[in-house]
């Protein structure tokens, strides 16, 4: 790890001030990507802004047909949620599905989808249930938030506040992980929610993608059997060691079902 | 023996060293500081194979704190690293043995090879300043697999090494198993690879050089699982420093599977910069390094062929296998493929004649040494999956087409074509026990159940043995070790009758510390609580050859039992004279000399302390004190043998296994403690399922590492493994005075080949008899989308 200077702050505006007059500041929320990147000295920001004192953007509330969660809440907070589990099972299920215990009591839904990993499991909840991104200047569509991979709509400097979800009718997760890493190799969200039918897929491309084919097929008729079907295309999906394209395709296909079956 | 104590042989006696593991107060290379301490960084090679054509220190040097930068040049005074094992090819040919310098001398060899070493006030400084130096390289074309490394037009390791081999050899008489195979009704043929692995200690290594300008002693701290050999190795053939003045200490060392039994360039390091800087000098690896710097295991590939008779007793085995040695030897690499792996190959059968030819081959990969089994699991793996072929050819019942070829309990002693003599073994009561624990019965049903659910079920049975203790010395130093491979023990009792046992075996994990306590309390009839087990140090261990190949309490438990009956044979001296007795009519039991017929006695404590206290004391006959050493060498190996049955159930849609259940019924001889053994084996099985399922070594055709962290690199996790169903056979070994065989082997011998038959017996209706590990999922799948029925 690189010297650094680190800073807390204790509000969203304190963030921001401070992230404005660095050289080459970074957030750091619960830093688990950031911290292991800096160690492994492929990161080397000029400043650390330490969000862990600003609670306004911390903790779940009900908020007419949403279910809104400030950016530094934790996974393990979202899992264990009775707002989040009676309204949004799928959405408490996938939290309690990242990483470990460790991480999931670290790491924050702010953190996780700026990060924009493209093999992380919260992408796939943003845009599957439609979401609303709020930042300090701003809110931004779930299907326009992430842009490639790590790459999202942010602007320098820019700080998510909260996500906000609206309730679906039905949804579900269904991860297929890398046996090393237990990221997603393949993680596919499904859900009728307020706006439609949305599949979206993490894991399999650079970036999170909706399955425009399986939603058309569900939206008349909302069974596994309707996507059975469908063909996935394995082209521009990641391949590495663990999964092929053609694999990655496959599966998208396998978790898509599991997840209209278990809506 | 005192069967009444429940401290005793036998007993579960829960692990005392875990006390200090569990809280994290236990001692560790890295948790030791010494006054003055700097700290190294080592610059390594990031390519596969290039010149070095200079390397520029200016600028680290100028970054404050640093203390010394060193290159080959610093290390011209010393020799490369040994090997301790050599190999002689076909008409004696001696292995090619290119030298293993401390850091690479003009030229790299593989990622990770060590060029440069930055010393400096602290870690963090140490590693800045690795990053201003300057090495330019020239990249070579380079070898990786072994298969292309052998190729015509492959890229030179060694230029003393043509074609990149290290030693041709072979074990039997190719002629005679050639015509064995002339006039057999069926041959099974096979060709696999055993895939690499890399193993993970918890704890990465680490070292410590420091250097008394008083005495002029020198002093290494170091994870290893031997310090006695590396103080020999590092002393006498590196650094030239005699045994006297070099103290090797080896603290709590967290797990080893044999990637620390190996004499590594960071032990020479730390001990000539702490000699030249006359400062501590710590090295700690980080995990990453240690993925390119710990010798790896296993990467053979393999063409085996198994003759049979029509009624299916086996006729003959044939194997050649291309062994990958990686950039340089490693200390005991080349007797992994040979001498631990080809006098392997009879098994548990009666197999009458064998033919091994195993190559051995240099690659621009990091080191290939001994992984747990080292040799033997490689052996198993062929020879299991051969017989599940010919099982599978001859539609024969895999269980009964080895129980047919079983050597029978009354053959022992056996002689193998294969140069061993099996003392004794119980297979079929071992294959029973097994079937019976693993409801062999059942099975029909648990498959039809797995079907209902989606899943395809299937059943994995293997018999193995091993042989552990590797022995006797004189016939391991025919076959080429350079050391001996006995064991050393000292019991010392203290005066007030508390025991220290001082022992050659160095304990990583393995629990020593509670059973040799209980060997010794058992015999000695004496509390458990007083007696302690030291080791690791030179400095107070008299000598010791160390731990690996499961010979901990086949060999070190022995030399423990011998120090034991000189303390009792002299204790019963001390009493004979306490009591005014004939030292003949004196016998000890349950810690109490008596004389035969009569009530008198004397307890162990009091004879003790008139060892130490001798106003009443045989003096013109007999030393003072109770201290007594035995060194022990083993008169043959012993044979752990023992069945494994693996049941799995797929998921045909994305190719997902998982070990529905697994047992494994062992014979191990007598059992010390039986939790402490079937801790062994549930670790063993653990990593014989991970090589099986989940790990697997991977380079890219220029030679880096693609699986150079646990975000690739797939370590076994407790929820990837059902509750193991264990148990254990004992037919007590012959030749050593416990009639002990070890356990810390076998779990990772047997699990590999069950895994594999049992995925393939569940694959059999896709036309599946075999595929190279591990079994991934997308592996599986491919098997499945590739296989007759989806065709």
């Amino acid at each position: 790890m690189y010297a650094f200077k680190y800073t807390q702050v204790g509000s969203v505006d304190d963030a921001v001030k401070a992230a404005g007059s660095a050289d080459d500041a970074k957030y750091v929320a619960g830093g688990m990507t950031l911290l292991p990147t800096m160690k492994q000295r492929l990161a080397s920001p000029s400043d650390l802004i330490d969000l862990g004192g600003v609670s306004q953007i911390k903790g779940i509330r009900k908020d007419g047909n949403n279910i809104v969660i400030g950016a530094m809440t934790t996974h393990a907070e979202v899992a264990s949620s009775p707002d989040v589990r009676s309204a949004i099972p799928a959405l408490a299920s996938l939290a309690d599905g990242i990483g470990d215990p460790q991480v999931r009591n670290r790491g924050t839904i702010g953190g996780s989808v700026a990060n924009a990993d493209p093999a992380a499991d919260y992408p796939a909840a943003v845009v599957g249930l439609g979401a609303t991104v709020h930042t300090n200047k701003r809110t931004i569509g779930g299907d326009q938030f992430f842009t490639d991979m790590f790459e999202t709509a942010l602007e320098e400097g820019e700080l998510i506040t909260a996500i906000s979800f609206p309730i679906p009718s039905k949804a579900a997760y269904t991860k297929f992980p890398n046996p090393a890493s237990r990221y997603a190799i393949v993680g596919v969200m499904v859900a009728q929610a307020a706006d439609g039918v949305r599949v979206a897929v993490t894991g399999a491309g650079p970036k999170v993608f909706r399955q425009g084919d399986m939603e058309a097929a569900l939206k008349s008729n909302f069974t596994a059997d309707a996507i059975k079907g469908v063909k996935v295309s394995a082209d521009g999906l990641n391949a590495d060691i663990h999964a092929g394209a053609d694999y990655r395709a496959h599966l998208v296909g396998v978790m898509a079902g599991r997840a209209v079956s278990a809506c | 023996m005192n069967e009444m104590l429940d401290t005793g042989i036998g007993a579960a006696v829960r692990r005392r060293e875990d006390n200090r593991f569990l809280q994290g107060i236990g001692n560790y290379t890295d948790d030791i500081v010494l006054p003055g301490q700097t700290h190294a960084h080592i610059v390594r090679s990031p390519h596969a194979h290039a010149s070095i054509v200079g390397i520029d220190k200016a600028a680290a040097e100028k970054i404050e704190g640093v203390v010394a930068i060193l290159t080959a040049e610093d290390f011209a005074d010393y020799g490369g690293l040994p090997c301790g094992w050599q190999v002689n090819g076909k008409n004696d040919e001696p292995m090619k043995e290119p030298k293993h310098p401390i850091l690479a001398e003009g030229r790299v060899r593989h990622v990770g090879d060590p060029v440069v070493v930055v010393i400096a006030e602290t870690a963090d400084i140490a590693r800045d300043a690795s990053e201003k130096v300057s090495v330019s390289y020239k990249e070579l074309p380079s070898a990786i697999l072994v298969d292309d490394a052998v190729g015509a037009g492959a890229a030179a390791v060694h230029e003393e090494a043509p074609g990149n081999v290290c030693y041709d050899w072979e074990l039997g008489d190719k002629a005679v198993v050639d015509a064995a195979f002339k006039g057999a009704a069926h041959v099974a043929r096979l060709e696999l690879v055993n895939n690499r692995l890399i193993p993970n200690a918890m704890e990465p290594r680490a070292a410590i050089g420091d250097f008394n300008r008083g005495t002029g002693d020198h002093s290494l701290y170091t994870t290893s699982q031997n310090p006695h050999v590396i103080r020999l190795l590092m002393g006498a053939f590196v650094l030239n420093i005699p045994e006297h003045k070099l103290r090797v200490y080896a603290p709590d060392v967290g797990g080893g599977f044999g990637s620390k039994i190996y004499h590594y360039a960071e032990e020479a390091i730390v001990t000539v910069a702490a000699a030249k800087l006359a400062r501590p000098v710590k090295w700690v690896a980080d995990r990453s390094e240690s993925f390119i710097s710990d010798a790896h295991g296993r990467d053979h590939v393999t063409t085996v062929e198994l003759a049979l008779d029509k009624d299916g007793n086996f006729l003959g085995l044939r194997e050649t296998t291309l062994a990958n040695m990686g950039a340089y030897l490693s200390t005991f690499a080349p007797a992994v493929p040979t001498y631990l792996h080809g006098t392997l190959l009879a098994g548990n059968y009666v197999t009458p004649v064998i033919y091994c030819n195993v190559k051995a081959v240099f690659t621009n990969t990091v080191p290939v040494d001994a992984y747990r089994g080292a040799g033997r699991p490689e052996a198993t793996y062929l020879l299991e999956r051969i017989i599940d072929i010919a099982a599978h050819d001859l539609k024969m019942d895999p269980a009964e087409l080895r129980r047919r070829n079983f050597i029978k309990p009354d053959q022992f002693p056996y002689d193998t074509p294969v140069a061993l003599t099996y003392d004794i073994g119980d297979y079929e009561a071992t294959l029973d026990q097994a079937m019976q624990a693993s409801d062999y019965a059942g099975y029909a049903a648990r498959k039809a159940e797995s079907a209902k659910n989606g899943k395809l079920r299937g059943r994995g049975l293997i018999s193995y043995i091993e042989a552990c203790g590797i022995a006797p010395s004189n016939v391991a130093g025919a076959l080429g070790a350079r050391a001996g491979l006995y064991e050393a023990a000292t019991i010392r009792v203290n005066p007030t009758g508390s025991v220290s046992v001082l022992t050659g075996s160095h304990a990583h994990g393995q629990g020593h510390e509670t059973t040799f306590a209980q060997v010794v309390s058992d015999m000695l009839g004496i509390s458990y609580d007083s007696v302690d087990v030291i080791h690791g140090d030179t400095d107070k261990i008299p000598f010791g050859m160390g731990t690996y190949g499961s010979r901990s309490i086949a060999v070190g438990g022995a030399a423990i039992v011998g120090a034991v009956d000189k303390i009792i044979n002299k204790g019963r001296r001390i009493a004979a004279h306490l009591m005014e007795a004939s030292e003949a009519d004196v016998v000890f039991e349950n810690g109490e000399f008596k004389v035969m017929g009569t009530d008198k006695q004397v307890g162990f404590g009091d004879v003790a302390l008139t060892a130490y206290v001798p106003h009443n004391y045989p003096l013109e006959t007999l030393e003072p004190g109770l201290e007594e050493t035995a060194f022990y060498d083993p008169k043959n190996f012993t044979y752990p043998a023992g069945c494994h049955i693996c049941e799995v159930e797929i998921d045909p849609e994305t190719g997902v296994v998982e070990i529905a259940s697994f047992t494994a019924a062992d014979d191990f001889g007598r059992i010390i403690n039986p939790m402490v053994v079937e801790g062994q084996v549930h670790g063993g099985l653990v990593q014989g399922i991970g090589q099986a399922l989940l790990e697997g070594c991977v380079y890219d055709d220029n030679g880096q590492l693609l699986t150079g962290s646990f975000m690739d690199y797939c370590m076994p996790r407790a929820d990837d493994f059902p509750n193991f169903v264990v148990s254990t056979n004992v037919t007590e070994c012959t030749h050593n005075p416990l009639g002990v065989k070890g356990c810390g082997e076998a779990g990772a011998i047997g699990s590999p080949p069950a895994v594999v038959s049992a995925i393939c017996d569940a694959l059999s209706e896709y036309g599946v008899t075999h595929f190279d590990m591990p079994a991934t999922p997308s592996k599986v799948w491919s098997l499945i989308h590739g296989g007759k029925k989806a065709a």
